[in-house]
Formats: structure tokens, C-alpha cells, sequence
């Protein structure tokens, strides 16, 4: 499996910003008309990202002029796609947003990432870590301990009613 | 005949061409073959290549073999197959062949391998036959069936090689004209176009055509 990584690695394009399911992107796609090339955009919400490796794809869904949803599946790592921008982090709680065919204009909003929120969270994650290491072990520990009890207890318990039980 | 090497199926994956067109390969790991043998017309009464590939432990490997290895300077390998396109003026035995040595980028390749196992399969399955046709008009139970078999008292006996069901699949298989997609010197991997033989893993012939 790891050979089969290998010869994938080459294939990938390591250009490509990473995003998620509910982020808004703006893919930048060549397109051939006869012997002229130019670049077509197709910004909209990612409702899915599926396939490992090399071999990936995700769907962008827009909606169009008059209402109309239009959706694309771009292979991530065609030679076609010149450029992918990230406008938008949404902030969903599925990796398929495949709900959102069935919703029109304010119900398909998706709720934007408070990046502030993310900052501070990040910080405070880190300041947890710095501090915790210590003390963490010994609560474990102790923990341990009392389980251990318990569970002595239990025992003897359990003992104790089973003889009761004989008598 | 050809030349060729021997490889090892590692996985399939996909990859796009200039044109921006994508096709489904597969890796073959081809390690460096080393030549153990050099038939001769003088000799055996015909021109071929022995090869050997892939790494074996010693304490599997059979008294008589592991001479025949180390005659030609190197350990046992899993796997041996004779080649006969190679040109036997400029080889010696010892030799490694590597992928790069053999091949070229967009020549074409057959593949042979031993297919995977399907155990006891039906008609539908083994031979592609189209089943019996309709599920109602007062038929059941026979949708997947053979149908008839032959006629009746004249020759009143099932002529021999009809297609029955029976085991299928875990046979030697070649598939022809699949396309060198990429070589990596790096690995010791290349891509083939389309599907080979086998489940992943298993040893495969690459030939040139």
C-alpha cells in the first residue's frame, strides 16, 4: 500500500489550498474552445469531497440566474483546474452537504467560521497543553488508584453476598 | 517472443494525460531482475533469458535452487520465468535489468498473471452466458440456468467441452496491449493502462510486444 502512495505522491498537486465540505471556493477552470484557452470561474459552497490519494474529487454547487441550482464534480487534481481560491470557511457539522438541494435562498445559508473564536480557541489549546503535562499524569494516577479500589470492593462485595447466598 | 521483466501488482489508481484525458492504471512494481540463466541454441536448442526477481528468505528455499542462485552471485528470489526476445550478445549472467532498461514510455505491454479465484460460479458468470430469459409465462427458479444441453436420442449422450458451471477464474491470464503510462526509477515502479491480472500483490509478466 505504501508503494501504491509512492507513485501517487508524484501525481499530486501540492498547490491546492486545503478546504472542507461548506467552505466557498472559487475554482479557476481552463477551457478549450478550439485552439484559443481560456479560464472559466465556478464559485460556490462545497457540498462533498470524496476519494483519497491522487484520486479525489469534490462537488461545488452554485446557484445560477433565475434560481437554479447548478452543481460541478472537479476531479482535485485535474490539469484543467488552474486555481482553486478559498473565499469562505462555513461552519457545518456534516462532511456531505447534500441537504442543501432541498433548500432555497435563506434556509440555504451556511454559517461562517467565527475566525476570532478559532484564534482564541487555538491559543487557549496551546496554553493547555503548556501546562498541563504534570499534574495530568498524577490525576491519571490517582485515578488508577481509586478505580482500582473500587473495583476491590466490588469484589469483596460480590464475595460476601455469594457466601450469604450459600449460607 | 519478447523481451520483458517481472512485477509485482501493487494497486490501481488514475492518472491524466496532456490532453487533460484521465485513465485508470495500474502499479507494478518491477525490482531489479537478475539474469540466473542464458540458454543457447549449442546448449538447450533454443535462445532465452532465465530472470529472477524478489527477494526470498533461504530456509524456504529448496537445496538445488539456492546452488542455482548463487551461481549466478545472488539470493534466492521468488520467482523465475524465462524470456526469449532478449538480445544475448551484450548480457551475462548476474546481470540486473531494471524497468527503465526494458521499457519505454508509451510502447505497449501485454501483462500475464494468474487471475484471481471465483470459486464455483454459475453459466452467467463463468461462460457470460444471458440466463434464461423471462421470469414469468409460468417459469421459476431457473433465471441464472444453462438451458438446454443438447438434443435429445439423437446423439442422446451431452456432447464434450460444453460450458457448465464449475470453478472459474485462478487461471493463467494474459491481457493484451496495455499502454507503459510512467516509469519511476525512484520505487522501482511503473504504470500500466487499464487492469492486470490478479489481487494486489501478486506476480505478474510484463512483456513487450
Amino acid at each position: 500500500m505504501d508503494k501504491l502512495k509512492l507513485a501517487e505522491q508524484s501525481l499530486i498537486n501540492e498547490n491546492i489550498p486545503s478546504f472542507k465540505a461548506g467552505d466557498t471556493v472559487n475554482v479557476h477552470y481552463r477551457v478549450r474552445e478550439g485552439e484559443k484557452e481560456r479560464i472559466q470561474q465556478f464559485e460556490g459552497v462545497v457540498i462533498s469531497r470524496k476519494g483519497s490519494g491522487s484520486n479525489q474529487t469534490f462537488i461545488c454547487r452554485k446557484i445560477s440566474a433565475g434560481n437554479i441550482g447548478v452543481e460541478r464534480i472537479f476531479p482535485l487534481f485535474s490539469p484543467f483546474i488552474a486555481k482553486i481560491d478559498v473565499k469562505k470557511e462555513g461552519d457545518v457539522r456534516r462532511s456531505k452537504l447534500y441537504y442543501l438541494r432541498e433548500r432555497r435562498g435563506k434556509a440555504a445559508r451556511i454559517k461562517e467560521k467565527d475566525q476570532r473564536n478559532l484564534q482564541g480557541a487555538a491559543e487557549k489549546a496551546h496554553k493547555e497543553v503548556e501546562q498541563k503535562p504534570e499534574p495530568k499524569t498524577e490525576d491519571q494516577k490517582t485515578e488508577k488508584a481509586a478505580k482500582q479500589e473500587k473495583q476491590v470492593a466490588k469484589d469483596q462485595a460480590k464475595k460476601e453476598a455469594a457466601s450469604s447466598e450459600e449460607e | 517472443m519478447s523481451s520483458g521483466l517481472i512485477g509485482k501488482k501493487i494497486g490501481m489508481t488514475n492518472i491524466f494525460d496532456e490532453g487533460g484525458r484521465n485513465f485508470a492504471v495500474t502499479v507494478i512494481e518491477v525490482q531489479p531482475c537478475v539474469i540466473t540463466q542464458i540458454k543457447t541454441k549449442e546448449n538447450d536448442g533454443y535462445e532465452a533469458v532465465q530472470i529472477a526477481s524478489f527477494e526470498k528468505r533461504e530456509k524456504a528455499t529448496a537445496k538445488p535452487q539456492q546452488g542455482h542462485f548463487e551461481k549466478a552471485g545472488t539470493g534466492p528470489k521468488q520467482y523465475v520465468c524465462e524470456f526469449e526476445g532478449f538480445d544475448l550478445e551484450d548480457l551475462a549472467i548476474g546481470d540486473e535489468l531494471n524497468a527503465e532498461d526494458v521499457f519505454t514510455v508509451g510502447s505497449s505491454v501485454d501483462v500475464v498473471g494468474i487471475s484471481k479465484g471465483k470459486g464455483f460460479t454459475g453459466v452467467m458468470k463463468r461462460h457470460n452466458f444471458s440466463g434464461v430469459g423471462e421470469a414469468t409465462h409460468g417459469q421459476h427458479n431457473r433465471q441464472r440456468h444453462p438451458g438446454s444441453i443438447g438434443q435429445a436420442s439423437d446423439p442422446s449422450r451431452v456432447f464434450k467441452g460444453m460450458k457448465m458451471p464449475g470453478r472459474s477464474g485462478n487461471e493463467r491470464t494474459k491481457i493484451k496491449n496495455l499502454t507503459v503510462a510512467k516509469i519511476y526509477e525512484e520505487g522501482n515502479l511503473m504504470m500500466v493502462t487499464g487492469s492486470v491480472p490478479g489481487p494486489n500483490g501478486r506476480m505478474v509478466e510484463i512483456y513487450n510486444r
